[in-house]
């Protein structure tokens, strides 16, 4: 590989985009496709299949046999909400190996001692994911209770694919709030998609016991879904 | 966090590496059969001295992989290494599972 394919590799995935690298075994020639950015004829079909799969492996092309690698971005996880779940939920992540935000336009919530170590954004979820766009590697757990605050963001992710969306509040709030979606165009399949009540059911009580039950269920999401095509995973 | 992420991803690493002026291998999985302990896809980095960053076989190989790094690392040319439990080599160094993968290793030119 040459120093420049790996420099745009780098900079491919440190911007949250998928790619994938085609190396001739024969030539040790590599080529890199990035997702989003033109890419030649002869590869277009590889790197589809790929990124739909996920998976790297030998193919053969034009007669050669060529090593084909995808690299998918890390998953990340967005809380809207500095809230006393979140405090919890931002620890655990970390340790589960999940990058983590959180937004929360709410500055008596949104303070840098509350959440020490945390990238916070005291900012309106909308304005923030104009600059930083959802996609379906990233898992959105919205919690805040506040419709002003939590609708946008549940709309964004669902439109946008996310692998996880999970939104506080009881059975009754929800279904409150899957009535206000549906009234901004939100199909009735994206509203199931919403995990509501939030997290796995452990009967957790605290908010420490519910951010393991919502980070649980982030899991379960990212590893028994196909997170590419959005369907249930083969297991 | 993100600090402790970057130093831990191997093709950062051998960036990184390439800048301090480092001559640098990337050995990839390209194939495994039977239980292989690292999936397709995975990168170790060597750089000249021995140094490396991630793995091809969680411990099993990585000794015979660095070693054969040095030859690349001086001629440039690309090699695919084979382990598994019918090739003596292998067995020596030992991939204790039993399954069978091959390394593509490659040196970073600039």
């Amino acid at each position: 590989m040459d120093l420049a394919t790996l420099q745009a590799l780098n900079a491919a995935r440190a911007g949250r985009r998928a790619a994938v690298v085609f190396t001739d075994l024969e030539t040790d020639r590599s080529v890199l496709c990035v997702e989003g950015e033109r890419c030649a004829d002869e590869w277009i079909d590889a790197m589809t299949a790929a990124l739909r799969s996920g998976k790297p492996g030998m193919i053969m092309a034009g007669g050669r046999s060529l090593f084909l690698n995808v690299y998918l971005p890390p998953p990340r996880i967005l809380v809207v909400g500095a809230v006393h779940i979140s405090q919890a939920l931002a620890r655990m992540a970390a340790v589960a190996g999940f990058d983590l935000t959180i937004v929360d336009p709410r500055t008596a919530f949104a303070t840098a001692e509350r959440f020490s170590g945390v990238e916070l954004i005291a900012e309106w979820p909308e304005d923030v994911l104009k600059a930083r766009p959802l996609d379906r590697f990233t898992a959105v757990v919205a919690v805040t209770h506040d419709p002003k605050i939590d609708d946008e963001p549940i709309r964004a992710a669902l439109a946008a694919g996310c692998f996880y969306v999970g939104a506080l509040g009881s059975r009754k709030t929800h279904a409150s709030r899957v009535e206000r979606l549906r009234r901004f165009g939100v199909s009735d399949d994206a509203l199931a998609q919403i995990k509501a009540p939030i997290g796995i059911d452990i009967g957790a009580a605290s908010p420490a016991e519910i951010a393991v039950a919502i980070l649980a269920e982030i899991i379960e999401a990212l590893r028994r879904r196909d997170i590419l095509s959005g369907s249930e995973a083969h297991r | 966090m993100q600090v402790l992420v970057d130093t831990l991803d191997p093709l950062a690493v051998a960036e990184a590496w390439v800048g301090d002026g480092r001559q640098v291998a990337i050995a990839t999985v390209i194939e495994t059969w039977g239980s292989a302990p690292r999936p397709v896809g995975s990168h170790l980095v060597i750089d000249g001295a021995g140094n490396f960053e991630g793995s091809v076989s969680g411990g099993c190989v990585e000794g015979a992989v660095i070693s054969e790094a040095a030859d690349i690392l001086e001629t440039g040319k690309a090699k695919i290494l084979e382990f598994g439990v019918a090739d003596e080599t292998a067995w020596r160094v030992g991939l204790s599972c039993g399954g069978r993968i091959r390394v593509l290793v490659e040196r970073v030119d600039g």
